[in-house]
């Protein structure tokens, strides 16, 4: 049997990349929910109403699976991690418990209103609880970032205690908040979430309009999504650099994996594709000569300290592994610069929803932001390894002493199967509440259901 | 050691965190309990108006789950790893429940076919009652004690937490959480089904006192540690028996329907005895049965007391927006449950 520190990571990769799938989409999606219902307030079209409650609907679905994901994950550090729980108590715990506190009481309070309280509460305390659950599910990923940055780049702690007895003492609370990777983290992860809720919603708006069903109300959707998505894709650019620019000053075997380098001596490369072979040390594929040397030190040919330096018991054992997710996310931001940026030309030309072929692309993209947003997770804490608190505490130091192998194949087995149910349940529900459609207020004068022509003009003019 | 109004760091975070975890129990307790009831309303209508009543709700009541669970890793780090480590296999059960009530409550309305709420109605029962169960079985342990060795390292497996005193406190966990959630139901119908729920509350009554009984007959007799600071301070004695008063009221203010001050006395009662738990381990959490001297104290377990002191400033500042807009979800959502098309 593999052993307990193989299985625990194997349980709390596939648990957090599960779960991963639901903070961006509501996150974005709580984004977009707000510009609706802004935009709803502020013309009074009933059309804009009739879209944000639809989208509420799913974002409940979405919100529900990520809530009930997300509380596997926090149970799972005492569970599986004993040790690890005790070395950062101090710090990890005081930012999941101000996430508990500041930020997910905030979004599930708030979430009833949003559900259930549309004939409760007046258009505006309706519009103000929309704000909160949004604002909750940005401050829920905020302090996470935050407690996750803690790890990558520690700061504002002491060590207290030898060996397995040492846990890191906080010195510092601000220092451990904004520790050097908190801000170029947060703002990377943030933007992923807005790029995964508005693809979400131009998917499924470029579907509609493919199918030639509620086509105006779609086209509304597609604008909201569009908009986001674009400034998104765009701003992501630069905090994608930021990133990879702390990643080189804080963590440069992580950085050397990303990109295969392993002679210190030699000039980086930044590659395109790629492939490393690990055992040899050779990286081949279509690359930017110096290119890596530039983004660290604004020289294209300054040498950069490779894999090499480090010796092999502290540096990523999975070197391909980081490589290609950190280039998939790339060449994923890239391709969706590309597609938002085109799309917006051709909104602009007023040609954009007559395109079937990129309606056909947009209905696809969903999957995009998804991907990139996993592969960059991946990148980074398996870039990280063989630390669980970089350059302090080691991932099989970290273990629970109690937990025995098959206790832990318990939980995993019972986890693939509930997930796996999970998953199935949430698609085929989306799928069905898609199909269906917004339920649009009927137009008084010929009785249409689909749209009120009325609200046309009043969008057209 | 550094104190706020006489009293040290590690306990107050213990009282904190015991306010977080009662905060729990009340708010969490009559939606699981109202789920364990679920099977017993038998027509389609009343089972969606009981799924009503506690739809806005139930979600934020979690909420407080959580917080605790975090305000426990900040507060005690030893004592979150080692609880959760120790009953590795009772938590992942709780949380594949956890999984399955959420679920339950978010898609049973979703399709109309009578199979699919049907098999949606008996997971969230099953899944409340389970999570109900668990809860008081770890407590009951906590209370009882587990063979800890020198090293805090657990020695049993898991049919140590299947002695009979935690079984015991694991039914009467299930008992109080059913009479609480009859009587929230109860103040969220009316016509038939509420007359059915005022024979369910009677009879959860029932099931809860019996359960009381027997739950603090056996703690006196067997559990000499739970009353071992009763000794020491005699005035304590006082709590057990306004425990007693609270059961019985809650017993008369049911008899003469008034189902508010009923749930009031309710929460007091699952406040009361969770009080009555910290008391009985106070300065300890995890007891050892193998040696005392192996037990976890606070004081052993406890953050650096810079994290303390940080993270009651985030509690002070958080626990009032927290029940500031908990208040103002119940508020907008008080009255009789009227079923329309948002509803679940």
């Amino acid at each position: 049997m593999p052993s307990v520190e193989i299985l625990s990571r194997i349980q709390f990769a596939f648990t957090i990349a599960f779960h991963y799938i639901y903070p961006p989409l509501s996150i974005g999606l709580g984004l977009c929910l707000v510009i609706m219902e802004g935009m709803y307030l502020r013309t009074g079209i009933k059309m804009y109403e009739d879209i944000t409650r639809f989208w509420i609907k799913i974002f409940a679905l979405i919100f529900g699976i990520g809530v009930a994901t997300g509380i596997v994950m926090e149970f799972e550090f005492g569970t599986n991690w004993a040790v690890y729980s005790r070395y950062v108590g101090d710090i990890f715990g005081s930012a999941l418990a101000a996430e508990g506190i500041f930020a997910f009481a905030l979004e599930s309070g708030f979430l009833g209103i949003l559900l259930f309280g549309w004939n409760r509460v007046s258009k505006g305390v309706h519009f103000f609880s929309t704000i909160m659950v949004a604002l909750g599910s940005i401050f829920s990923a905020l302090w996470i970032v935050i407690a996750n940055s803690w790890q990558q780049t520690p700061t504002g702690y002491i060590i207290e205690g030898e060996g397995l007895e040492a846990r890191a003492i906080i010195t510092d609370f601000w220092e451990m908040v904004f520790n050097p990777s908190s801000v170029d983290r947060f703002s990377h992860v943030i933007i992923g979430s807005f790029l995964a809720g508005s693809f979400l919603v131009m998917s499924v708006a470029a579907w509609y309009i493919v199918k030639n069903r509620f086509v105006e109300p779609a086209k509304a959707m597609f604008k909201v999504g569009l908009c986001v998505a674009t400034i998104a894709a765009l701003a992501q650019l630069f905090t994608g650099h930021r990133s990879a620019h702390y990643v080189s000053e804080y963590q440069p075997a992580k950085l050397a994996a990303m990109e295969g380098h392993y002679d210190s001596s030699a000039v980086a490369d930044m590659y395109i594709v790629g492939w490393v072979d690990a055992k040899s040390g050779k990286t081949t594929g279509i690359k930017i000569p110096g290119g890596l040397s530039f983004l660290t030190h604004g020289s294209f040919n300054a040498p950069v300290t490779g894999l090499n330096a480090f010796p092999k018991t502290e540096r990523p054992s999975a070197v391909n592994f980081v490589f290609q997710t950190y280039h998939i996310m790339i060449s994923i931001g890239m391709f969706l610069i590309a597609l938002t940026l085109t799309a917006c030309f051709l909104l602009w030309k007023k040609k954009l929803f007559s395109q079937k072929w990129l309606m056909t692309i947009f209905i696809w993209a969903v999957l995009l932001p998804q991907i990139a947003n996993q592969a960059g997770w991946y990148a980074a804490e398996v870039g990280r390894q063989p630390w669980v608190v970089y350059g302090l505490l080691r991932t099989s130091d970290a273990l629970s002493k109690e937990v025995k192998a098959e206790q832990v194949v318990f939980s995993l087995v019972l986890f693939s199967l509930v997930y796996t149910l999970l998953l199935v349940l949430f698609l085929y529900l989306l799928n069905k509440k898609i199909v269906h459609g917004p339920e649009m207020t009927p137009n008084e004068e010929d009785g249409s259901d689909e749209f009120s022509k009325r609200n046309i003009k009043q969008l057209q003019a | 050691m550094e104190t706020i109004f006489g009293i040290d760091l590690p306990t107050l975070w213990f009282l904190v965190i015991g306010g977080l975890i009662t905060g729990y129990g009340v708010l969490d307790g009559f939606d699981l309990g109202a789920g364990s009831l679920h099977l017993f309303f038998n027509k389609e209508e009343s089972r969606r108006i009981a799924l009503n009543a506690i739809g806005p709700v139930w979600d934020g009541n979690e909420v407080w789950l959580v917080i605790s669970g975090g305000a426990l890793f900040a507060g005690f780090p030893l004592v979150y790893g080692t609880i959760l480590s120790t009953f590795y296999v009772p938590f992942m059960l709780f949380l594949v429940a956890l999984i399955f009530r959420a679920i339950s409550i978010e898609f049973r309305s979703k399709e109309t076919m009578a199979w699919w709420r049907k098999m949606w109605d008996i997971s969230y029962m099953v899944s409340s009652t389970l999570i109900t169960l668990l809860l008081g079985l770890i407590l009951g342990n906590l209370i009882h004690g587990l063979p800890f060795n020198e090293k805090h390292q657990f020695t049993g497996n898991l049919l140590s937490f299947f002695n009979p005193y935690s079984i015991l406190i694991a039914f009467t966990t299930l008992s109080l959480f059913m009479l609480h959630g009859a009587i929230y139901l109860v103040m969220k119908t009316e016509n038939r089904l509420y007359a059915k729920l005022t024979i369910m509350v009677n009879n959860c009554s029932k099931f809860f006192i019996l359960c009381f009984i027997l739950a603090s007959m056996s703690t006196l007799i067997y559990i000499p540690h739970m009353t071992d600071q009763f000794k020491e301070y005699p005035w304590l004695f006082a709590l057990p028996l306004l425990a007693v008063l609270t059961v019985l009221n809650i017993k008369r203010n049911i008899d003469n329907r008034k189902y508010f001050t009923a749930f009031v006395f309710s929460s007091c009662i699952t406040a009361m005895l969770l009080i009555l738990f910290a008391i009985g381990l106070y300065p300890n959490i995890i007891i050892s049965t193998t040696d005392p001297a192996n037990s976890i104290s606070i004081y052993h377990a406890a953050s650096s007391p810079k994290a303390l002191r940080i993270m009651l400033l985030i509690a002070a500042i958080g626990t009032p927006l927290v029940l500031g807009y908990t208040i103002f979800v119940f508020w907008t959502f008080r009255g009789k449950v009227k079923l329309n098309e948002m509803s679940y």
